[in-house]
């Protein structure tokens, strides 16, 4: 067996999270596959661990339909203060 | 051309009416609370007006506000990072021993109820989620929200926290650990 492709669950879980995001390397893609391929537990928590990336994906997706800004009054009390302070 | 060196000048009296939004939603998108954006809006005009006799004149005016709130957020990351007896992430492995890096019994994923909604245009999920995110500490919310809600890339969150790539892959891993929990106690298996 090829012991240096042997990964712990922990170091999985950590391999699995940074996936999420595409930035886990190739080396580790595959250490990760290996791992999930014998070890159910993994694999459970890599295929939620999908499920709630994608939850995620929606809420950014929201977020990026928003704009917030300051209310007006806001602004005011800031431009009050900020004549204190100038003058 | 103005016979002044300086190709930029300050205009104090406009900038709440030019920039506050474009400052609130810098702020906004990585410290994800109106108040603490506003505050941090506020600080940037002041620190502004205080050292408006420094400006070069090299960069725009919004630039140069922009660079005095990067300091801020950095200054609000670093406090917040600090604070003492913040919840800490309870982990779901062994740590030493022959088991190290095992899963320990309790913590083993659970398997999730199917009939739960998925969908994430459900509100009440989109909330459950944010709850969810709310409750972890402060810095990891902040981190997490910039990396998986607004979709910063990694090497910017680093540079304008200043913290290093391993640095943050330990917080995002936290994170969505103890996002997973409060998920599956409170949505999947309520």
């Amino acid at each position: 067996m090829l012991k240096f492709l042997k990964i712990t669950c922990q170091e999985a879980n950590e391999i699995c999270n940074k996936a999420q995001y595409n930035e886990a390397t190739l080396l580790e893609k595959l250490k990760l596959n290996l791992h999930i391929a014998v070890c159910k537990i993994c694999a459970l928590y890599t295929k939620q661990n999908r499920e709630l990336t994608s939850m995620f994906k929606g809420k950014a997706l929201d977020c990026k339909k928003e704009s917030p800004c300051m209310s007006e009054m806001d602004k005011e009390l800031l431009k009050q203060k900020m004549k204190e302070l100038s003058s | 051309m103005s016979k002044d060196n300086k190709t930029h000048l300050l205009d104090p009296d406009k900038w709440i009416d030019s920039y506050s939004d474009y400052l609130f939603n810098y702020a906004i998108v990585r410290v994800n609370s109106s108040d603490v954006a506003k505050d941090l809006v506020q600080e940037t005009f002041f620190a502004g007006l205080r050292s408006a006799k420094n400006f070069e004149g090299k960069s725009t005016e919004r630039t140069w506000l922009v660079s005095i709130l990067k300091r801020k957020i950095i200054d609000y990351y670093r406090k917040i990072n600090s604070k003492k007896g913040q919840a800490e992430v309870r982990m779901s492995f062994f740590e030493d021993g022959e088991n190290e890096g095992s899963w320990i019994e309790e913590r083993v994923p659970q398997s999730w109820n199917n009939e739960v909604e998925r969908n994430i245009e459900n509100d009440e999920l989109k909330s459950q989620i944010d709850i969810c995110i709310d409750n972890l500490p402060e810095k990891y919310a902040m981190v997490f929200r910039m990396k998986t809600i607004q979709e910063f890339e990694t090497e910017e969150i680093c540079k304008e926290l200043d913290i290093t790539p391993s640095n943050l892959w330990v917080i995002i891993h936290r994170a969505r650990t103890q996002l997973r929990t409060c998920m599956e106690k409170n949505w999947f298996n309520k």
